[in-house]
């Protein structure tokens, strides 16, 4: 906390909070006004006398009721629902005994091994999605949940195993020798006490593997079709914007429905994924 | 219970690092062997190698009668104490002494009562529901003293145990260890790098350095006898005092002589010396075995020496002395009254003396 003068709270500490606070609010409120405000006054010049470009009088859910009637939204919901989860189950899972295997076990070419895993995941995926595209056609996996659920490991198991490797070597490798001695093999010792101490790293890899496919856009966009199959990024996207039009109600309506999800899962696991950030184990 | 025995154990890393050259030792059954050196000396990777917690490159282990070294850690029958206590943070202290046993599929009824058992005998029944964050130093190193004893192992290890307490508590536990030992009658090896916690817990203590065993023997043996120049200066606090001298005829005996510093060789110990004729050895004497002249020293063994620092410790008072052209330290009786300064005939006692190898560092 800052000491001395009231003042210097105000200006070292309240202030830039605020505006800090305000910047990060501001395109959520944004959505939540967009998305109540009704079409008349979506399209009225800026110029026009009534013009309330921060608030609304005539608040209605029209954009909502059009967005779950009207369109696909609560299928897309669904597939990104389920390919989010897949995609980061199979990444967790790959992490973690990679993570495990290469903060833990001495075997050749380690140090070189990590660091190539590293590599892969600094490749962009707007130059990776054409190869990927290549495979997914040769495997017929284009316009299936599959096609994302497969491709999304690509880059969640490199991000997953470095985050994972990094709090595995956090925890000391005592605890483990310890349980070897007590009687546990190595496979019991990585899961009665390796895996619940890493509890906050796995949950923070595990939401930020979440929050990485439910928002991914590019392959999304290019291995998925037909309106049925798509997620809620491109789905919005391509239903809701027609040429230059935009249905600025329900685009902002299924932005904020779609937000909602993920703003769950990260109050839920607060604590933990600070945690798992700041890789504190208290022995 | 059983006896370890250590044969030519070698341990290389990454083939140019020989941690532990050709290690050979007998741990006694129920005897409670110390090694100590300085860090890097390879006493810690022995213990590891003990108990499997690192490969061994060449040489046997044998626990009881049984060559140890492809058996993974857990069949091993041994428990082990770690420096940091290694306690499972997300475990209370039950599950963490009951950890091993549940492991080894023990039942309920049993754990209860040996975990039971080992929190009595070590103090800790009522934190037993608490997790290890929320214990002091000295209470997490019992509860990881519990969790080896719960196991009625045929070996307990310990790597540096006391080192993270404060000096208080370290006595204190020192005392423990050594009341539990007594009371539990196991074979125990015990590393560490503090000389006072190796002669006062060892039955028999191992020194090292450089990943060769330099000298086995009980503390006092050691003490007072030590094989060379390492041993001695590693033992002791203040350490034992070092002069090159020259050794001379001298009227029928031999005398060891340098700058300002010159003292007839007691006779018990010339023959050994007489190869050194007109040579350099290494003279060394402890501390304690300075004291005042009072006259009836034999003038051959004193020689005079002016104060620099004082050193009050109550018990004994630490005295450094410039003679001639080097420092020693006498550690004198405290009613001593001595300043800076101060010029003062010191003596040194015939028996106590030690010549060593200028060289090989050898006791001669």
């Amino acid at each position: 906390m800052i000491e001395g003068a009231r003042w210097r709270r105000w200006v070292y500490f309240y202030i830039p909070l605020a505006v800090f606070v305000f910047v990060l609010l501001f395109p959520f409120y944004w959505m939540m006004v967009t998305t109540v405000r009704p079409d008349n006054e979506l399209y009225r010049p800026w110029m026009a006398p009534n013009y309330t470009p921060f608030w609304t009088l005539h608040p209605t859910l029209e954009h909502i009721k059009f967005l779950l009637g009207e369109t696909l939204f609560s299928t897309w919901m669904l597939n990104t629902l389920l390919i989010s989860i897949a995609a980061t189950i199979i990444s967790l899972f790959c992490g973690l005994l990679a993570g495990y295997a290469l903060s833990r076990l001495k075997f050749p070419f380690a140090g070189g091994l990590g660091t190539g895993i590293f590599i892969t995941y600094l490749v962009p995926q707007t130059l990776l999605f054409i190869p990927l595209a290549d495979i997914i056609r040769s495997f017929k996996l284009g316009d299936t949940p599959w096609a994302l659920i497969l491709t999304y490991p690509t880059f969640l198991i490199p991000f997953c195993t470095w985050l994972l490797m990094g709090y595995f070597k956090a925890i000391p490798k005592e605890l483990e020798e310890c349980a070897r001695i007590d009687g546990a093999t190595r496979w019991r010792a990585m899961i009665y006490i390796i895996f619940p101490i890493a509890v906050p790293g796995i949950l923070s890899a595990g939401i930020f593997a979440f929050t990485l496919s439910w928002n991914e856009f590019i392959y999304a966009l290019v291995f998925l079709s037909s309106p049925a199959e798509k997620t809620v990024p491109v789905g919005v996207t391509s239903e809701l914007i027609r040429g230059d039009v935009f249905f600025w109600g329900p685009l902002m309506a299924g932005a904020l429905l779609g937000s909602i999800p993920v703003a769950m899962i990260y109050s839920f696991f607060v604590e933990y994924y600070v945690a798992g950030l700041t890789g504190s184990v208290k022995g | 219970m059983a006896r370890v025995l250590i044969r030519n154990l070698n341990k290389f890393y990454d083939k140019d690092v020989h941690a532990v050259q050709d290690v050979n030792l007998e741990i006694r059954d129920k005897e409670f062997l110390v090694l100590v050196g300085p860090s890097g000396c390879g006493k810690t990777t022995t213990l590891r190698m003990v108990a499997g917690l690192e490969s061994i490159t060449s040489g046997q282990v044998l626990i009881g009668d049984t060559v140890v070294n492809d058996l993974p850690p857990m069949d091993r029958d041994i428990a082990m104490v770690f420096q940091n206590y290694a306690l499972y943070p997300h475990m209370s202290v039950h599950d963490n002494m009951a950890f091993g046993l549940k492991m080894r599929g023990m039942e309920r009824a049993e754990i209860a009562k040996r975990v039971q058992e080992a929190a009595d005998i070590l103090g800790i029944g009522e934190l037993l529901k608490r997790k290890p964050r929320q214990l002091s130093g000295g209470q997490r190193q019992r509860v990881a003293l519990g969790r080896a004893i719960v196991r009625h192992p045929q070996v307990f290890l310990f790597d540096e145990p006391l080192s993270n307490l404060d000096a208080k508590l370290r006595v204190q536990m020192r005392v423990e260890l050594k009341k539990l030992h007594r009371r539990l009658n196991t074979t125990a090896i015990y590393v560490t790098h503090d000389q006072v916690e190796a002669m006062t817990l060892g039955d028999r203590v191992v020194v090292m350095r450089g990943g060769l065993v330099q000298q086995v023997g009980e503390p006092l043996e050691l003490y007072n006898a030590p094989v060379n120049r390492f041993v001695a200066g590693f033992l002791g606090s203040p350490a034992m005092n070092f002069a090159g001298v020259r050794v001379s005829d001298a009227g029928g005996g031999l005398r060891a002589q340098r700058n300002g510093l010159g003292i007839d060789i007691p006779p018990e110990v010339t023959p050994r010396l007489q190869r050194y004729r007109d040579n350099e050895v290494t003279l060394g004497i402890r501390p304690e075995d300075l004291q005042l002249a009072n006259g009836s020293d034999a003038p051959g063994l004193c020689f005079d020496a002016v104060v620099e620092v004082v050193e009050r410790l109550g018990a004994e008072t630490v005295l450094d002395l410039q003679v001639g052209d080097q420092t020693m330290v006498a550690a004198v009786e405290p009613t001593v009254r001595a300043k800076p300064g101060d010029k003062l005939r010191i003596a040194m006692r015939p028996e106590r003396l030690h010549f060593f190898d200028k060289s090989s560092e050898a006791a001669i």
